[in-house]
């Protein structure tokens, strides 16, 4: 685990990335993480994606399958991944703040 | 021995090669023989790597239409299942087997068939047959799910493959 500094502010992460604490998060080091990961700019596509793996998350104590997610999120698989081509779950969630999906399906 | 094993150990700091491409070829029409790659591949898609399904012989039968929904769990042949063979051959215990299980995959969020097949080339995952089986079978593109993306030789699926590492299940 490693101190980072991003959008100005010091937080917490895993050695992937992903923050260690999910209420370190905002809108603005989501931003940030998705630059760091190759999207220059989160549409409101992409929001509707990461708010819904939070709040799944926040709900549940874990991130929604990629199932549900194409399912329930309201962005069909298909699109799921033009938005997040390096994988739809992961980055959502690394960018929504909380902890790396450990499901496999 | 022990030198030898010691003098090539990589260097730690050298970077890890990570896996950019897979090619599945699925030769089982069980469901065990069937999903453990569906769900590799599934799970490359979500990792950012590209995948490729291959399907040949009786893994064919995941792609026809005629047989998808009939796909069981092996009950007879198959140690896994802790059964005595004649009790697994009971007319019925196939399907009751299949059926336990489809509970306890849906239980676990894991789609029928059918959906995963659409899941993972919606996710932009290739899903291919064995032109060498549809031609032994006699079959057609007509018998095939929508989501085939091609009848391919031998030859095309290793050039399809380059670069990716191939999983035989």
């Amino acid at each position: 685990m490693t101190m980072t500094e991003i959008a100005g502010v010091a937080v917490e992460r895993d050695a992937e990335g992903f923050l260690v604490y999910p209420e370190d998060w905002n809108r603005v080091l989501a931003e940030d993480i998705a630059r760091e990961n190759g999207i220059p700019e989160l549409t409101p596509r992409h929001w509707q994606v990461v708010e819904f793996m939070r709040e799944r998350y926040l709900e549940t104590g874990t991130a929604p399958s990629i199932r549900s997610l194409g399912k329930e999120s309201g962005v069909p698989i298909k699109e799921l991944y033009q938005l997040f081509p390096k994988g739809p779950a992961k980055l959502a969630a690394k960018i929504g703040g909380i902890p790396k999906p450990r499901g496999c399906i | 021995m022990t030198q030898l094993l010691h003098e090539f150990e990589p260097a730690e700091e050298m970077e890890r090669e990570l896996i950019e491409k897979v090619s599945i070829v699925v030769s089982k029409g069980s469901l065990e023989g069937i999903y453990p790659a569906l769900i590799m591949a599934n799970g490359a898609r979500m990792e950012g790597i590209e995948a490729d399904l291959f399907f040949t012989f009786f893994g064919l039968d995941a792609l026809r239409k005629d047989r998808q929904a009939k796909i069981k769990v092996a009950t007879v042949g198959n140690p896994g299942m802790h059964m005595p063979t004649l009790l697994g051959a009971i007319p019925g215990m196939s399907w009751l087997a299949t059926k336990m299980m489809a509970r306890q995959m849906e239980s676990l969020d894991i789609p029928p068939i059918g959906e995963f097949l659409e899941m993972i080339h919606d996710s932009g995952g290739g899903i291919y047959a064995c032109h060498a089986t549809v031609e032994m079978f006699g079959l057609t593109e007509d018998d095939f799910v929508p989501e085939v993306d091609g009848i391919l030789t031998v030859g095309e699926f290793y050039d399809r493959s380059a670069g990716a590492q191939i999983i035989f299940t």
